[in-house]
């Protein structure tokens, strides 16, 4: 999934400030999952904002939804309509999904509510880490399923640079050295000498290509 | 005229050799380059120029070469992968060359994390391992990254370094084949204070017969004080000091921690000089350059091999 957080609060309330009638939408996918953007999340965010008008003597007025994508247009056009109320609209969608909505409502100022972090797993409740960077070119299949280009700090391709120590990372001792484990994994399976193959340089075009990337899928466009 | 290396000499005529390391400065000042160079001029083969090291910002280690050259020394350019793509870095390989340094050291570089630009962007575009095979083709076919054919090759003398007190340590000897097969033609050891574990892996190297393929000089920072040797141990990446040692330097009057380390040291190269497969040290006198060449001296190391 996508993962985010929620911005500090000060920071939402001073990009609201110009705004007396806000729209908080969320998104019940990737940022439901990981506890940011959801109906849940909505509904704590505009009370508190909600709250703190009321401390500060301003009159607002917060509306809440959540819709099942923010990054698909079918979905956002269930707020057709529903926005003309509102000055400004709250997006908790991740980057993808803040943009999509202001491609739709170019006329409203649509805001970022979240940080969007990182495409990760959920560890443990509370607890996501991150494991792919959508470099374009996956290539897990060589590294026994732990991506060196996302959990090693420098992205080494080659084997554990010299700051592995008891099976951390020398960046940050809560984090696992991606080569400790790709090395045990690879070492449970007696095949280790996999790992004695110079793994070429990356195709970073594939990643930053020639800017922003994109798919096009005829087989798509034509049955719709 | 034709520029040799002068450390590539030393050790193809079968001397043991001694290189250096030379930080440079957090300014300007090509004058403390020079001077550091004068310190070490005819106490070393050559003189290793750290690229930014720990991720602080300093005078460039190219230009710093550079003043060493000139001053008469052979520079080693440590080149990090941290800081610069393929295109950056291809291109100081060839300025490094016409500017007649003639070796020079891959490395991936301290993560940014540790330095003084913690915001920075690391940018590992390749990794030190893809970068030895990357200057190893450059200097051997003439080619640079993708096939692309140089009017004129680099002439360069080319290393590596490898940390036998990092994990997996079952990988690492594994690891520094790897570079061998990549290109690396000299290897230069972290800080040797754990003697057992480096005997440990230099059996391994052996047996896998790495010490034939490869010039192995092993790594030495005399410790100034007890409260040095634990600050390594604990806080920089990579170091392994045994409490034995450094409860030694805690043994010793706080004035007198110097000479111990400095003992410890000369010992250490002592040991060295026996271990089979061993061809040189390499001393990492942390702004203690002028150290140098007492350490040499008693370790009986001089006068170097005029080659």
């Amino acid at each position: 999934m996508i993962t985010a957080e929620r911005k500090p609060i000060t920071e939402i309330e001073a990009m609201l400030n110009p705004f007396r009638r806000i729209l908080v939408v969320g998104c019940g996918t990737c940022v439901a999952e990981c506890a940011a953007g959801g109906e849940k999340e909505v509904a704590l965010l505009s009370s508190a904002l909600r709250m703190d008008a009321r401390l500060k003597g301003r009159k607002i007025e917060v509306g809440e939804v959540t819709i099942d994508r923010q990054c698909v247009y079918e979905f956002i056009n269930e707020l057709t309509g529903f926005v003309d109320h509102y000055d400004a609209i709250l997006s908790l969608g991740c980057g993808a999904g803040v943009q999509a909505v202001a491609g739709l409502f170019p006329k409203m100022p649509v805001l970022p509510g979240l940080n969007t972090k990182f495409i990760g797993e959920t560890k443990e409740t509370g607890l996501w880490i991150e494991n792919c960077r959508a470099c374009g070119d996956c290539k897990l299949g060589y590294f026994a399923g732990v991506c060196p280009l996302t959990r090693c700090a420098k992205g080494l391709l080659n084997g554990p640079c010299g700051g592995s120590k008891n099976g951390v990372c020398e960046t940050n001792p809560d984090t696992p050295c991606a080569w400790q484990m790709i090395i045990d994994r690879l070492e449970g399976r007696g095949q280790i000498d996999l790992l004695q193959t110079i793994f070429p340089p990356v195709d970073w075009s594939k990643y930053e290509g020639k800017g922003p990337r994109k798919i096009e899928r005829e087989d798509q466009r034509s049955g719709s | 005229m034709e520029v040799e290396s002068n450390l590539k000499k030393v050790l193809m005529n079968g001397h043991f050799a001694v290189t250096a390391e030379c930080g440079p400065p957090k300014g300007a000042d090509p004058d403390v380059i020079q001077k550091k160079g004068n310190i070490l001029k005819g106490y070393v083969d050559s003189v290793n120029v750290t690229d930014n090291q720990t991720g602080v910002v300093r005078l460039c280690s190219l230009a710093a070469c550079a003043i060493l050259k000139r001053e008469g020394l052979d520079p080693v350019l440590q080149m990090v992968t941290r800081d610069r793509n393929r295109i950056a870095l291809q291109s100081d390989v060839l300025g490094a060359s016409a500017l007649g340094i003639r070796n020079i050291l891959c490395l991936s570089g301290d993560h940014q994390s540790f330095g003084n630009q913690r915001e920075a962007k690391g940018v590992f575009d390749i990794d030190s391992i893809q970068l030895i095979q990357t200057v190893r083709s450059m200097r051997d076919e003439g080619k640079v990254i993708g096939g692309d054919v140089l009017i004129q090759p680099p002439d360069l003398f080319i290393g590596t370094t490898e940390n036998p007190f990092a994990d997996p340590f079952q990988y690492r000897v594994l690891r520094l084949e790897k570079k061998i097969m990549a290109g690396a033609e000299f290897i230069q050891t972290q800080c040797i204070y754990n003697i057992a574990r480096f005997k440990e892996w230099m059996k391994q190297v052996q047996d896998r017969g790495i010490d034939k393929k490869v010039y192995i000089l092993g790594g030495i920072t005399p410790m100034k004080s007890a409260s040095m040797a634990q600050y390594m141990n604990t806080k920089v990446a990579g170091m392994d000091i045994p409490d034995h040692m450094i409860m030694r330097m805690k043994s010793v009057a706080a004035k007198n921690q110097r000479e111990e380390g400095i003992k410890i040291a000369i010992e250490t190269i002592e040991v060295l000089k026996e271990i089979k497969g061993i061809q040189g040290i390499h001393i990492m006198a942390i702004e203690w350059e002028e150290i140098v060449p007492r350490l040499v001296e008693e370790a009986g190391l001089y006068p170097r091999p005029a080659v």
